[in-house]
């Protein structure tokens, strides 16, 4: 899902590869990414669940207006992948509650 | 306590003027600011400056007083260097989210995990605008996007949001953005309208017509389709009274919707200082009433660009200036070309807003309380 | 219909082309309808062939006769409605403004491409012009059949 060649825009190929866990499974982004777009370009669309009908949502706006991409991000609830950098070693999960502080 | 919970700073940060949203309005204010020699603190939670225009690769229209012809993402570039020119005088603050606004003037930020108070004399409010949201059956599954969020993930990561795609509204949004998918490799298969005539400017429409998409007018989407994402969307024609005709649905088989029906300000931190705010459809929704000096109902709260009715970047730039130059004399310090500039600026807002496009934006503005800068 | 559909009627794409006479000489063809506040293509020609009052929704002017076809406007035109077009015997030489990778190669052959996005013929790739000043929009200069004058607008790669 990653552009290659684009008229205007100029995309660095040579990014540094960041590693990092979705739902457990060990998975790869670039550096710059945020977790949304990493997720994305992987063809992961589906990052939380509706609180009570549990139904299947992604992002929607991608500037941290609507909370649509909330997600569990080494074990802290609700935080906006859309607009959080992607770092190394990251373990990202999809939420699928109101999200606890576990301790 | 958890490791998560807020570090608060107990003193309290004091600045003169404070300018929240680095867009181009918030960025033009603080240069006039700084040109009038007064300080002052710039808050952007982006960690980048700029705005919507970090994702505009398209060229401006406008004047070229306004930048024109020049491609958005190169104006936001400009811009910023404008403002990192006064590296004394304004002070910066990116990746910092205002989570609060008080009566008192004071500013409420997120920065870092740090919850910071900043008591300000004078506010100017630029946050800019959120998309607008349509109603229908299975709205809410993943795929279905704003234009907004597409123009991020494909100008600013670089990933496709999908590989066949279909565009919903054909205002100068939903037609630019249909544009910069195809820059990018991605298939638009149709470009739908509710309304009977395409919104957006006319050349934009050409210059995707001609690339072979076709743009549907009268017709609306009446449901997505798909589990754990959507695969498919049912279109429906309207008749003239926007009713859906029966047996006119059509399908598309999809793995994106990119959804283009306009903007809306982003008003809740004016709401939240209590500042009077009115619908006017025209302008987006709920704006701020405004004097002729960007002045809210509460004194030396200013708003400019989308924030206080949305309209363009060629408008959220001036409408920078002024707010910043209004500003920055109630606190008593003169612009050397204050006067001048002034009318300057008035009288390019004036004429942005004069031809048929602007109409709306005048009666918007009319009622919104300004009626200097239409003619 | 323009409102509707995107497709400038054949009366309006008409109305933009000077006598046939003219065009042994390239001349810039403006296809802007709409009164929308804009005017770099006015600004950026060096011969002051074009004019927007100063009202900047006015509908810019060409006077054809200053209009030299240097194709300054083809890529300062944020709308890329501007193109420039010559007569030559039975073919018509078009310079046009394009943004798509891949670009042309020199003497290759693209479909020729109408106002709907339907091919209706072949355009032979001349030119590909891409420099600074140009921004990022590249004019390509095409060669087509001249019974394709009122109605050819773009080039698409042939698959
Ligand atoms: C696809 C598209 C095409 C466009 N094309 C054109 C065009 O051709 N010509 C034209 O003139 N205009 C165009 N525009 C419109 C133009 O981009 C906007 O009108 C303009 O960016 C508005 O500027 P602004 O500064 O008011 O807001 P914005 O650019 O939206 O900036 C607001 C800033 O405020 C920040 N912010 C918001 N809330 C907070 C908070 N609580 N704390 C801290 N920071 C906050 C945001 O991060 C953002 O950086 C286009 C817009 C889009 C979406
Ligand atoms: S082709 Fe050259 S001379 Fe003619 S209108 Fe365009 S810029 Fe002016
Ligand atoms: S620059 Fe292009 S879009 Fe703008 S007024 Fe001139 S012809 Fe029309
Ligand atoms: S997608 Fe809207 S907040 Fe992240």
């Amino acid at each position: 899902m990653r552009i290659k060649e684009h008229p205007i825009l100029n995309f660095k190929e040579e990014r540094k590869v960041i590693h990092f866990t979705f739902n457990n499974c060990p998975v790869t982004g670039y550096e710059g990414d945020t977790i949304a777009s990493a997720l994305h370009a992987l063809g992961i669309k589906k990052l939380s669940e509706s609180m009570n009908l549990k139904r299947p949502r992604g992002f929607y706006c991608a500037i941290g207006n609507c909370s649509s991409c909330r997600m569990i991000v080494d074990g802290e609830p609700n935080v906006k992948t859309c607009v959080t950098l992607l770092k190394e070693g990251m373990d990202v999960k999809v939420q699928s509650n109101k999200g606890e502080i576990y301790d | 306590m958890s490791k998560y919970s807020l570090i608060k700073v107990k003193y309290m940060i004091k600045k003169d003027l404070v300018i929240i949203g680095g867009g181009p309005a918030g960025l033009c204010a603080a240069k006039m600011v700084a040109e009038a020699n007064q300080s002052c603190m710039l808050i952007d939670r982006n960690q980048i400056l700029g705005g919507q225009l970090i994702k505009q690769t398209h060229m401006f229209f406008g004047s070229e007083k306004q930048y024109a012809k020049t491609r958005g993402i190169d104006i936001a570039e400009k811009l910023v260097e404008d403002v990192k020119k006064y590296s004394d005088l304004i002070d910066i603050w990116e990746d910092t989210t205002v989570v609060g606004l008080y009566q008192d003037k004071v500013v409420t930020v997120l920065k870092n995990e740090r919850y910071v108070k900043i008591q300000a004399k004078a506010i100017i409010i630029a946050t800019g605008a959120s998309e607008k949201v349509l109603a229908f059956e299975n709205n809410d599954l993943p795929g279905i996007y704003g234009a907004g969020a597409v123009q991020t993930l494909m100008n600013v990561y670089g990933v496709k949001p999908g590989h066949k795609i279909v565009m919903v509204g054909s205002g100068n949004i939903g037609l630019i953005v249909s544009y910069q998918l195809m820059q990018a490799g991605v298939n638009v298969l149709s470009i739908i309208e509710a309304s009977p005539k395409i919104g957006g400017y006319k050349v934009h429409a050409s210059k995707v017509r001609r690339l072979g998409v076709n743009i549907e007018t009268s017709c609306t989407i009446k449901k997505a389709i798909g589990h754990e994402n959507v695969k498919k969307i049912e279109t429906i024609k309207l008749d003239e009274n926007w009713k859906e005709i029966e047996g006119t649905e059509k399908e598309y088989e999809v793995d994106a919707v990119c959804i283009a029906v306009g903007l809306t300000p982003l008003t809740n931190l004016l709401s939240m200082i209590g500042c009077q705010m009115k619908y006017v459809s025209e302008l987006g929704g709920l704006v701020p009433i405004i004097n002729e000096n960007h002045e809210t109902s509460i004194e030396n709260i200013y708003v400019c660009g989308d924030a206080s009715g949305i309209e363009e970047a060629s408008s959220a730039i001036v409408e920078g200036y002024l707010a910043g130059l209004h500003a920055c004399k109630k606190l008593g310090k003169f612009h050397p070309k204050n006067d001048e500039l002034m009318n300057e600026y008035h009288q390019q807002l004036t004429n942005l807003r004069n031809g048929p496009f602007g109409e709306k934006i005048r009666i918007g503005l009319k009622k919104q309380g300004v009626c200097k800068d239409v003619s | 219909m323009l409102v509707k559909d995107g497709v400038a009627t054949y009366e309006q794409v008409i109305s933009r082309f000077p006598k046939q006479e003219f065009l042994v000489k390239p001349k810039a063809i403006i296809e802007c309808y709409e009164n929308i506040p804009c005017n770099p293509c006015s600004t950026s020609c060096p011969f002051d062939a074009i004019t927007i009052l100063e009202d900047i929704n006015q509908l810019p002017k060409i006077d054809f006769d200053k209009c030299t076809g240097c194709g300054v406007c083809i890529y300062n035109c944020p709308g890329l409605a501007i193109m420039v077009c010559q007569i030559i015997g039975d073919k018509v030489r078009f310079k046009i403004p394009y943004e798509f990778l891949p670009y042309p190669n020199e003497s290759e052959t693209w479909h020729a491409i109408n106002r709907k996005g339907e091919i209706i013929g072949d355009a032979l790739i001349e030119k590909v012009m891409l420099t600074k000043r140009q921004d990022r929009t590249a004019v390509i200069q095409v060669l087509v059949d001249k019974e394709n004058l009122y109605d050819f607008v773009t080039i698409r790669r042939k698959i």
